[in-house]
């Protein structure tokens, strides 16, 4: 088990490294000189000599080399400085800081609503296999799974927001500044967010009980004369959980995807938001720090996957 | 002694017809087949893979699942009709292995991987003798110990995966006694076996399940294997008894043209050294709405027009004692 | 004693012993046909039928725009902004006067474009990738798969945003953006049907009589590795679309006067109380063909490969 999870890390950490090349280099390769940009969105109007722009080229590290600019960002990333914003003036990491707690308390709130919410449904449509219940279930995770994320953000909107005015329709309040409120403006947002992986989860879970539901072990089960609700949450439960569990991973990236469109739809100032932001205006520092922590945060949420695998499965704890 | 059915046997399956509706059409896997157990007998159920031996068995258990389902007949056990029970009713879960429990074939699948194997022992103790979790762990180690395995006591909390395929057979074996029922359902207990596995399993479990004084139902491909424990067969061809008798009388005077082309495809220690071993010709039949009459009239040597025309033959009596055959050839008396 | 059922269907009978028994021919099961079960189970859900009715609506309105389209999609009038739905225009018109319904037939075009163009991309490029990794493993199959691995890692909108962001807006650079973000799928799926090619005893066989050994492999995998691919291909044009359509409700994606369903949308959210349609009928044409490439892409995966369900 010890060799298990330490391979998971090591593997883990292979991956993040990766992906900060990826990030990294594909930033290099952005239209247009950074510091340029820079300069044209102070609007100072001022004349900007040669020589101001080789002092803000130094000043940001762009006079290197590429590879030494990755060490120097990687040298950074490892102790906390995830550089200097070009749009905001203002250091990364702090506005990480500032914006991650919103994305995440949403997303964390859609990945336990969907991962539930799933697993229940997908657990009901399997043991009641072609009855309404099932037809039902079915067919609201086809459509949870196509329904584009801004199309069901702006129906809530029209609907709840609009029409019959029940619910803000922009805006966020942290929930230990004005409970209430933070209830009434997160409900939207959380709804979106949570449709996606819900019907995922939901599908997965589904077919993943009907396949355990085929085993023999389950016939011994029922051999036994157990009760019906003691075949499903002893027998069946455990063992379907499996696939399941490895689908968490792609539910976080998947309310990570959909939080970039809902934190624009709905006004929210989260990392989703900051990173459309930063894509308009150029602000490279502030992509790579955002893409690089949403990436190390899903590879973390693997591993977790991964551990809870083995710990769900004898088989690999004992390997 | 307790109540029987109709003809006071223990366990007496009437008319019994299970299908499966598939896409292809309905599925006559059990096509009203009849058979009875005593206490403490010994019965063998032979026929080819896919003849219906254990879909019958399952019907019996009320295990058929969708889409199947029990077409007709009954099933007295003790004097009820259990096909009167709803599958998942107290009644018919009492039964289901507290009375009458089941060994399945694959040990390897047969397990519950996420579970220790003294947990599925245990469920069956607790629930159907009452056991409190204390009680139920020393009986465990008791059984485990019966059918041989090796410090039952700290092997208790292992899974199956840390067991090998006749280790696990052992654990389904003490499953399967476990409530002493009155009845064991043993279905291929030891084709996923190597040979000499299987002789001692074999032995075991017979003489496990002696001891709870229970009687066993061993259905089997393998006339090899009945031929030495069982004291009655049935031999079925494609959803039917095609021959039901003494286990020495169909060994001995084998009567339906299927039986005798089992025992020469099988060897024999009692025949003369030399003797040729004779395959049964074709594949068994397909069981999707298959014609009226005899499902071995493509395969039979013997078979004339009377065979091809006329609808299944009834199971009529031919010499030896309850022996009983379904074939127009052996009509009055035994045939060539 | 062993099986007797191994035994039962071998004919070892010799000269001079007559065989027990000869089946008939009559009793000879015919075969069923491949194309004609495929087509059965294909559209047997109902569901399938819909999707199949839905593509090929888009398709043939995605090629006779220009004939369908009752307006100019692109020419703006300002006379003419933010109309109700009319006789004249069926869904009313944006806030430069553009003809809603016309605008959405030229969408239907973006959006095949950029699905079709995205799953050729990424199949042909993901595929070569994994046929090498595969092939000739080592260091250079830890080094594609591992770089395939970063690549799931990232959620694909996030992925495709910073994509986008690099090479910019243009029908073309969310093309590319989107495959790369969707390449891993059919690297890995490549690489796995290489491998167990590479494993295949046949190959073993051919290689030792000398035959050239990467084409020999690309004769045996690609017809082993067709049925996956169209099913991943099918399942994939959903999910492209519906990526392609959040670019550019986020207005990262296609450019105007580019027309695309997602920034249409975008553009109607302004309006959304006093013209609801200029947001929900772009976005729902999104739903409806992602719907439909999903249904076909199960009734494919059903029909194919049943092992595959849940998989994909």
């Amino acid at each position: 088990m010890v060799t298990y999870i330490v391979r998971r890390l090591l593997m883990g950490i292979l991956v993040i490294f990766l992906m900060s090349l990826i990030v990294f280099f594909s930033v290099r390769l952005l239209p247009g000189d950074p510091v340029l940009i820079f300069v044209a969105q102070q609007q100072t109007g001022a004349q900007v000599t040669q020589e101001q722009l080789e002092k803000l080229r130094v000043e940001y590290g762009l006079d290197k080399p590429v590879p030494i600019q990755y060490l120097n960002w990687a040298k950074g990333v490892i102790t906390g400085d995830l550089g200097k914003s070009i749009m905001y003036r203002d250091d990364v990491g702090q506005l990480l800081r500032d914006r991650f707690p919103v994305t995440l308390y949403l997303g964390l709130v859609s990945v336990a609503i969907s991962t539930i919410f799933g697993i229940v449904f997908g657990l009901l449509a399997a043991i009641r296999r072609g009855t309404w219940i099932d037809s039902v279930v079915t067919f609201l995770s086809y459509i949870g799974l196509t329904i584009p994320v801004f199309l069901l953000g702006i129906l809530l909107i029209y609907v709840f927001g609009l029409k019959l005015r029940w619910l803000p329709i922009a805006g966020y309040t942290a929930p230990w500044d004005n409970y209430w409120l933070s209830v009434k403006q997160s409900i939207m947002p959380i709804i979106c967010l949570a449709v996606a992986p819900l019907a995922m989860t939901a599908r997965q879970m589904r077919s993943s009980v009907l396949e355990v539901n085929n085993m023999d072990y389950v016939r011994t089960a029922w051999s036994k004369g157990l009760k019906e609700k003691v075949v499903v949450f002893r027998h069946v439960l455990k063992n379907s959980l499996l696939p399941v569990v490895t689908m968490l991973g792609i539910s976080v990236g998947l309310i990570f995807g959909g939080s970039v469109i809902i934190e624009n739809l709905f006004a929210i100032p989260g990392v989703g938001r900051l990173l459309v932001g930063a894509v308009f205006g150029q602000d490279y520092v502030v992509i790579q720090g955002g893409t690089l922590v949403i990436a190390t945060i899903i590879v973390i949420v693997n591993l977790i996957v991964d551990i809870s695998y083995g710990w769900l499965d004898p088989r690999i704890r004992y390997e | 002694m307790c109540e029987a059915g109709p003809r006071g046997r223990m366990l007496e399956v009437e008319d019994l017809y299970t299908e499966f509706k598939i896409d292809q059409g309905i599925v006559h896997a059990v096509n009203g087949i009849s058979y009875a157990v005593d206490e403490r007998e010994i019965v063998g159920m032979v026929g080819e893979s896919g003849c219906g031996k254990t879909v019958s068995q399952l019907s019996v258990m009320q295990l058929i699942r969708r889409p199947g389902r029990i077409a007709g007949g009954k099933v007295w056990f003790e004097g009820v009709n259990l096909l009167e029970y709803r599958p998942n009713s107290p009644e018919m879960r009492a039964i289901r292995g507290g009375k009458i429990s089941m060994i399945f074939q694959e040990p390897m699948t047969s397990l519950n991987p996420t579970l220790t194997i003294g947990r599925q022992i245990t469920e069956s103790l607790e629930l159907h003798l009452g056991m409190n979790k204390k009680e139920a762990r020393a009986r465990a180690i008791e059984l485990l110990d019966q059918v041989g395995i090796p410090s039952a006591a700290s092997r208790l909390d292992d899974y199956p995966h840390q067991f090998s395929g006749g280790m696990r057979q052992r654990v389904m074996i003490a499953i399967g006694v476990a409530c002493e029922p009155k009845m064991v359902i043993a279905d291929e207990p030891t084709t996923a076996l190597d040979c000499t596995t299987q002789a001692q399993l074999l032995e075991l479990m017979l003489a496990t399940i002696d001891r709870c004084q229970g009687a066993l139902v061993l259905v089997t491909h393998n006339l090899g294997v009945v031929a030495r424990y069982a004291q009655r067969l049935y031999i079925m061809y494609a959803g039917k008894i095609v021959e039901e008798g003494r286990c020495r009388d169909i060994f001995y005077r084998p009567s339906h043209p299927y039986t005798i082309g089992l025992l020469n495809s099988v060897p024999r220690l009692d025949e003369a050294k030399g003797k040729r071993l004779v395959p049964i010709w074709g594949t068994p039949p397909n069981l999707i709405d298959p014609p009226a009459r005899c499902a071995f009239y493509p395969r039979c040597p013997e078979r004339t027009e009377r065979c091809r025309v006329e609808p299944w033959p009834e199971l009529k009596p031919v010499e030896g004692e309850g022996h009983l055959v379904r074939c127009y050839m052996r009509e009055g008396g035994r045939g060539a | 004693m062993s099986d007797v059922s191994e035994q039962v269907f071998v004919d070892q009978s010799g000269p001079d012993q007559v065989p027990y028994g000869r089946p008939l021919d009559a009793e000879v099961a015919r075969p069923v046909s491949e194309w004609r079960r495929f087509l059965r189970i294909f559209f047997q859900r109902k569901l399938v039928v819909f999707g199949v009715a839905v593509l090929v609506v888009l398709v043939v309105v995605a090629i006779f725009a220009p004939w369908i389209a009752t307006h100019d999609p692109y020419r703006n009038d300002m006379s003419k902004a933010l109309r109700s739905p009319s006789s004249e225009h069926w869904l009313g018109t944006d806030s430069l006067g553009r003809d809603t319904f016309s605008r959405l037939v030229y969408g239907a075009r973006t959006a095949l474009i950029v699905g079709f163009g995205t799953v050729a991309v990424a199949s042909v490029v993901g595929m070569i990738l994994g046929l090498l990794a595969g092939f000739l493993g080592g260091w250079v199959n830890a080094i594609i798969m591992r770089v395939m691995d970063a690549l799931m890692g990232f959620p694909m909108l996030v992925l495709a945003l910073l994509l986008a962001a690099v090479l910019g807006a243009g029908i073309h650079n969310v093309i590319i953006a989107l495959s790369i973000a969707t390449l891993p799928a059919y690297t890995r799926l490549m690489c796995g049907e290489t491998l167990s090619v590479k494993e295949n005893e046949y190959i073993m066989a051919q290689r030792a009589m000398g035959a050239k050994s990467l084409r020999t492999m690309v004769k045996h995998i690609l017809p082993n590795a067709f049925q996956p691919t169209l099913v991943l291909v099918t399942s994939m044009l959903g999910n492209v679309i519906l990526a392609e359509a959040g670019l550019s409700f986020l207005g990262i994606g296609i450019k105007p006067p580019g027309v695309a369903w997602g920034s249409m949308t975008a553009d109607g959210y302004r309006f959304l109380e006093a013209h609801p349609q200029l947001s929900f009928a772009p976005a729902l044409c999104i739903m409806v063909v992602v719907f439909a490439f999903n249904m076909v892409g199960d009734g494919l995966r059903d029909a194919l490969d049943p092992k595959l369900r849940g998989v994909l």
